[in-house]
């Protein structure tokens, strides 16, 4: 077991140092000169060098590759070149707000999602199930844009239940304006994983296992939640990790619409202002969790099934 | 398989001496059963009335020309003339007719991420799975280093990078999206790779190329046309994103473009534009989400 996490754990490196490297030729090599782009069109020569030898841009490519490693090892990623903050800072300042949208709505949409997976489940094949798979394909055909667009201007503008947009630090106060985005997060979601659930669930359902179980006069409810819930963890636990990481840009478009001062928001600022640090830094970063969710799972499969291993 | 067989038996016992009855290829075997699906079926017209329309418009035979005034700013929906089906945008131009032109756009998007994803996908995918070894673990780690990079990041930086516009939606959303049918392909071909009509092959001294493009793929080639039809999908909605955060599609009408107007128009009360662009989104989305679905039931083999 120990073997399989050290070894498991430095195939981490290549990945990282793989995500680097395509981030760094992205911005770097490819994404045209910032100075240039900062400066406007009829800066001077003098003031472009300058500015390129400030932001570290006259080194040589492989120089500023070696400089960018380092900012991921030492967590330093520079200042953002539009609103000149230390991007750490940044990071810290939006992290609270974006995980109060996330967080609930996280935890929330994953219950609902398995208690209706379970309940179409155990009544797999009548009405209820039938309808519901029906609604988690039109679900999942509406564009989330119009499920935020609607949401914001029926909920909030058009009927009054819910502030329109805005944020307060103080935990209480900020209640009445996340409950709307998370309404709406949990309902672009659902029918993407409910479907998946189900499937998962109804995997196990035809098993050998649950036969015997069956033969040996267990009740219904017991083989169903002793039994196969137990079973179907495995994937719905790899599908659930492998979506934490992302969790902090799926509010992306939430938190621009409702005005929450997040990492969502941050990195649309960024894209408008085609702020390259804040990008490199934000699309590294959530890399760098998806390769530790992914790893976490893969350990966890490995307590779960024995049999698993790593080649 | 077994249904097959079963058949067969019976019919040689009671129909000695008649023509022996003639077996069915995978792919009429899956056109029946897809034909069967009728729900299906209609979802696959929905789709080809889609593809006609956005090659109607292309040739400007209808919906043309889209960005005229045909009559007031902010005209709501009415049955007066088709030009006002879905009222009017700012400028006052027919929101209807830049539907249909954001089906041309998605529909052209759709099919040009295809046409640059998916042979990616299928040559990595073979040459990984086909050859194993430094080859396969190269290309298994370019493809797990691209998948850990957030999708929506990347098509942004790729956006960010090129520049706006439409080559810019075609190469952000093909370079990104070809990992999921790569993995699939790999597996097959790992699978196959050793399976007797292969070795079969290689004993007749059939080349690397022969064997992986000859006599592997048409075996697996039933999983590029389930995956076409996911990609498909997701290129809209990424298309529609990308428009929509203003590094898509310039100067042309788009469903992301739409949506995006209508941020500012809802408050107005002007809902027909973003009306227009999400149902002609939902039905075009929903007919390939089912119509996926029973492709994929057809043509895999296990779900006899």
């Amino acid at each position: 077991m120990f073997a399989y996490v050290v070894r498991r754990t430095l195939y981490i490196i290549p990945i990282v140092f793989g995500v680097a490297l395509i981030v760094f030729l992205l911005f770097n090599v490819f994404g045209g000169d910032p100075a240039r782009m900062m400066l406007g069109k009829n800066a001077s020569v003098k003031l472009i060098t300058e500015l390129r030898q400030q932001l570290g841009l006259d080194q040589p490519l492989y120089m500023q590759f070696f400089e960018y490693l380092k900012q991921i090892v030492t967590f330093d990623f520079g200042r953002s070149y539009s609103t000149r903050q230390e991007i750490t800072e940044m990071f810290k300042n939006g992290l609270v707000p974006s995980l109060s949208i996330a967080g609930p709505a996280f935890i929330l949409s994953l219950c609902f999602s398995i208690s209706i997976s379970l309940f179409v489940s155990y009544f797999r094949g009548r009405w209820a199930d039938r309808l519901v798979v029906v609604l988690c394909i039109i679900g999942m055909s509406v564009p989330a844009l119009a499920f935020i667009l609607f949401g914001q201007f029926t909920l909030a503008y058009h009927w009054g239940w819910f502030p329109i947009s805005g944020y307060e630090n103080v935990f209480f106060e900020r209640i009445q304006y996340i409950v709307l985005p998370v309404i709406i997060w949990i309902t672009v979601g659902l029918g993407t994983d409910v479907r998946f659930f189900r499937t998962a669930i109804l995997d196990e359902v035809y098993q050998d296992y649950v036969r015997t179980a069956r033969a040996k006069g267990l009740s219904e409810p017991r083989i169903f939640f002793k039994h196969i819930l137990k079973n179907s963890l495995v994937p719905i636990i790899t599908y659930t990790v492998i979506q934490i990481p992302f969790l902090i840009l799926g509010a992306l478009l939430l938190e621009n619409f409702f005005g929450i001062p997040g990492l969502g928001s941050m990195t649309i600022d960024a894209i408008n202002t085609s702020d390259f640090p804040v990008l490199k830094a934000m699309t590294t970063l959530i890399a760098i969790l998806y390769v530790i969710g992914n790893l976490l799972t893969d350990i966890f499969y490995k307590i779960a099934d024995p049999r698993v291993t790593f080649k | 398989m077994s249904t097959q067989e079963i058949d067969m038996n019976s019919n040689i016992d009671d129909s000695m001496g008649k023509a022996p009855i003639k077996g069915r290829s995978l792919w009429m075997d899956a056109f029946y059963r897809l034909k069967k699906d009728r729900f299906a079926i209609f979802c696959f017209w929905i789709i080809a009335f889609y593809t006609f329309l956005a090659l109607m418009a292309k040739f400007g035979w209808v919906a043309s020309p889209w960005d005229v005034e045909v009559a007031g700013s902010y005209q709501s929906p009415s049955f007066d003339s088709v030009k006002l089906l879905f009222g009017t945008d700012i400028f006052g131009r027919s929101v209807f007719f830049k539907v249909i032109h954001g089906a041309r756009v998605a529909m052209t998007v759709g099919f040009m991420v295809s046409i640059i994803s998916i042979p990616i996908g299928i040559t990595l995918g073979a040459i990984a799975g086909y050859f194993g070894g430094w080859v396969d673990e190269l290309i298994v780690w370019f493809y797990t280093t691209l998948s850990s990079i957030p999708y929506i990041l990347l098509l942004v930086a790729i956006a960010a990078v090129m520049g706006k516009g439409m080559q810019t939606v075609y190469i952000a959303i093909g370079l990104t999206s070809w990992v999921g049918l790569c993995r699939v392909i790999r597996g097959e071909f790992i699978k196959h790779k050793n399976r007797e009509y292969v070795i079969a092959a290689r004993s007749l001294g059939a080349s690397h190329f022969s064997r992986i493009f000859k006599h592997i793929f048409p075996n697996v080639i039933h999983l590029v046309i389930i995956n076409f039809s996911l990609l498909f999908q997701s290129a809209i909605k990424a298309e529609v994103f990308l428009s929509f955060l203003g590094l898509g599609v310039q100067n042309q009408p788009s469903w992301g473009v739409m949506i995006d107007d209508a941020k500012l128009e809802l408050a107005r009360g002007v809902w027909w534009q973003l009306g227009g662009a999400t149902l002609a989104m939902f039905f075009l989305v929903l007919a390939f989400n089912i119509f996926g679905d029973a492709l994929r039931d057809s043509l895999d083999p296990k779900l006899k």
